[in-house]
C-alpha cells in the first residue's frame, strides 16, 4: 500500500539559450516507502514548486518523478488521484466556501464511482477526529483547526498511498498544530502513508520527519537524517545556519 | 467566527438551510428603505401579474367608443384612452408583458453569460482572447440600436424584441463570470478539486459556477431595468409588442398623440415604467449588500 517516491533532475526553465531563467534549477532527492520526508529552506526556495510539480498541477518541468517505480507522467488521472493527495498551506483557501463538508466528501468518490459513500465519508471524518455531524456544516461553520481536518479527510478518503503536505501547519495556533501533527503521526502509524511534507519549521520536522531536505534557490543543498538537528550535524554551511539559527531560536523561547 | 457559531446545531438537512438562506435575504432587504420598497414594488409587480384578471376591472381590449379619453375618476381609476379602454385594467394586463419579457431575458442571458464567462475565465489562453473579442463585438453595439436592427429584420414582434434584447444583454454578464473566474481560479480549492480527478467541466460547474452566481444574479436584477427600459423603447418606436397588446412604451407610443389634452394617457404608464425600474435597480443594489460575501457568516 505505501509506495517509494524517486525525484531526479526535476527542472523548470523559462526561455532557452542564454537568457534562459531557471526558475528552479534541479532538483533530486528519493523518498522510501512509508517515510516521513521534509523539505525545509527558506521563502522562494522551491519546496511549495516542488510538490506542485509531483502533483503534475504546474506541469512545465522536466526531469522524472517516479512513483513506486513509475513514471509520474504515465500514471492514468484517475489513478494518480487515489495515489497521491495533497493537502495545502492555508485552510481557509483550500476548502470551497460554499460547499458543506458532505460535498467537500462525497465529491471525489462520485467522481471516481466509489460505493458506501455514507460509510467512507463518516471514517474519514472519525479518522481525522471529528464527529460525524459536521458533515453538514460549511466551512465558515469551523474553526482553522477543524477546516483543516476536513481538508486531511478530503485527501484520506480516496485513500492515497501518498500524501503531499504543504506546510499543512504554518496557518494554524501553535496548540492547534500540535493537534494537526500528532494526528498525521498517528494516520501514518496506522496506514503506512508516505509522507512529504513542506515546512519552513524544524521543530515540525523534528517532530515528525524521517529525513529532510533543505533547499536554497530550487536546490537541494543536503538531505539530512532527523537525528542531524539536535547536535546540527549538516556540512553545507547554509544548512548549518539554518539549523544553528533554528537551536538558537529553541533556545531563547 | 464566534463561540456562537460554532456552538449552532448543525443545519438539519440542506432545503430548510437555502429556504432560510432566502428568507434571511428577504429581511436583510427590508431593513434598508430602498431595497424594501424595491423588493416591495416587484413583489406588488409579480401578485399584479399573477391576479390580473381578479384586479383589473375591465378587458384590456374592451373599447367603447363612446366613452374615450375620459379622465381619471368616472369608474376609471386612471381614465380611458381614445378608442375608451380603461387605462389602469390595461396596466394591470400589461405587467403580465413585462414580466414575460424580463423572465425571458433573464433565463436566456443568464446561462449564457454564465457559461461564457466561466469557460473563457477559467480555460484561458487562445479561446478566452477568442470569446472575449466575440463579446467585445456586442459589447460595441449601442443595444438599442442592435435591438432595432435585429427587430428591423426579423419583423416587429415581442418575441423578435425579447431576442433582440437577449442578444444585447449576455456580454456585460460574461465579462462578470470571466472577471471573478479568474480571481479564484488558482485557488487552492480547485487545485484540490483537480488532485481529485474531477474534469473541467465538473470543476466549472460544481466550484466555480456557485461562486459567481451572486454576482451573476445581482448583475441580472440590475440589467433588468435596463431590460425593461429597453422593450419600453421598442414598443415605444412600434418594434416590440403589437397593438392592442397593453404593453407599458406602446401604450405611451399611442398616447402621445393626445398628450397635450389627455395627460392621463402617457402618465400613468410612464409611473409605472419608472417605478419599475428603479425598484428593480433598488433591489439590485440591496441584493449587493445582501450577498456581499463579508457578510457570509449571517446565513
Amino acid at each position: 500500500m505505501t509506495v517509494s517516491v524517486e525525484i531526479r533532475d526535476l527542472a523548470i526553465t523559462f526561455g532557452q539559450g542564454l537568457s534562459a531563467v531557471r526558475v528552479l534549477p534541479g532538483v533530486s532527492f528519493s523518498v522510501a516507502a512509508g517515510e516521513c520526508f521534509g523539505l525545509v529552506g527558506e521563502s522562494g526556495s522551491g519546496k511549495s514548486t516542488v510538490l506542485r510539480c509531483m502533483s503534475l498541477l504546474t506541469d512545465i518541468w522536466t526531469g522524472e518523478v517516479r512513483i513506486g517505480g513509475r513514471n509520474v507522467r504515465d500514471i492514468p488521472l484517475k489513478e494518480r488521484c487515489r495515489l497521491m493527495q495533497m493537502v495545502f498551506q492555508d485552510p481557509y483557501g483550500s476548502l470551497h466556501p460554499r460547499q458543506s463538508v458532505r460535498t467537500v466528501l462525497a465529491e471525489p468518490l462520485r467522481i471516481h464511482g466509489m460505493d458506501n459513500h455514507e460509510a467512507r465519508m463518516n471514517r474519514a471524518l472519525t479518522d481525522v477526529g471529528l464527529p460525524v455531524s459536521f458533515l453538514d456544516r460549511f466551512p465558515h461553520q469551523l474553526s482553522g483547526g477543524q477546516r483543516q481536518r476536513v481538508a486531511i479527510a478530503r485527501a484520506l478518503i480516496l485513500e492515497p498511498s501518498l500524501l503531499l503536505l504543504d506546510e499543512p501547519t504554518s496557518a494554524l495556533d501553535v496548540s492547534v498544530q500540535a493537534e494537526i501533527l500528532n494526528l498525521l503521526n498517528r494516520l501514518r502509524e496506522e496506514r503506512g502513508f508516505t509522507y512529504i511534507m513542506v515546512t519552513h519549521d524544524l521543530a515540525v520536522v523534528d517532530h515528525m520527519c524521517d529525513r529532510f531536505a533543505v533547499m536554497l534557490h530550487g536546490e537541494v543543498t543536503e538531505v539530512l537524517p532527523r537525528a542531524a538537528i539536535p547536535g546540527n550535524g549538516a556540512t553545507h554551511p547554509y544548512a548549518r545556519e539554518l539549523i544553528a539559527a533554528s537551536l538558537e531560536y529553541e533556545g531563547q523561547l | 467566527m464566534t463561540a456562537k457559531d460554532i456552538d449552532m446545531p448543525a443545519p438539519v438537512s440542506r432545503m430548510p438551510s437555502s429556504l432560510r438562506a432566502v428568507r434571511n435575504i428577504a429581511v436583510f432587504l427590508m431593513r434598508s428603505p430602498p431595497s424594501a420598497f424595491g423588493l416591495i414594488v416587484v413583489a406588488v409587480l409579480v401578485a399584479t401579474a399573477v391576479f390580473a384578471p381578479l384586479i383589473a376591472p375591465y378587458s384590456p381590449y374592451a373599447q367603447n367608443l363612446t366613452n374615450v379619453l375620459q379622465p381619471p375618476g368616472n369608474g376609471h381609476l386612471f381614465g380611458t384612452d381614445e378608442l375608451g379602454r380603461d387605462i389602469f385594467s390595461r396596466l394591470v394586463w400589461g405587467s403580465r408583458i413585462t414580466l414575460t419579457i424580463i423572465f425571458l431575458v433573464s433565463i436566456v442571458v443568464g446561462p449564457i453569460g454564465l457559461i461564457v464567462g466561466t469557460t473563457s475565465g477559467y480555460f484561458g489562453g487562445r479561446f478566452d482572447t477568442l470569446m472575449m473579442r466575440i463579446t467585445d463585438i456586442f459589447l460595441s453595439f449601442p443595444s438599442l440600436i442592435l435591438a432595432l436592427a435585429f427587430v428591423a429584420a426579423l419583423g416587429p414582434s415581442l418575441n423578435n424584441a425579447i431576442i433582440a434584447i437577449a442578444l444585447t444583454a449576455w456580454p456585460p454578464i460574461a465579462r462578470l463570470a470571466r472577471a471573478e473566474t479568474m480571481t479564484f481560479r488558482k485557488a487552492d480549492y480547485i487545485a484540490a478539486a483537480r488532485l481529485q480527478g474531477a474534469s473541467p467541466m465538473r470543476i466549472i460547474v460544481k466550484s466555480i459556477m456557485p461562486m459567481c452566481l451572486p454576482s451573476v444574479m445581482i448583475r441580472l436584477t440590475l440589467n433588468m431595468a435596463t431590460v425593461i427600459l429597453t422593450a419600453a423603447g421598442l414598443g415605444f418606436l412600434g418594434l416590440g409588442a403589437q397593438p392592442p397588446m397593453p404593453e407599458w412604451g406602446a401604450m405611451i407610443a399611442t398616447g402621445r398623440r393626445y398628450m397635450i389634452d389627455s395627460w392621463w394617457l402617457v402618465t400613468f404608464p410612464g409611473i409605472a415604467i419608472l417605478s419599475v425600474s428603479l425598484a428593480f435597480n433598488l433591489l439590485g443594489d440591496g441584493l449587493r449588500d445582501a450577498l456581499d460575501p463579508k457578510q457570509m457568516n449571517r446565513r
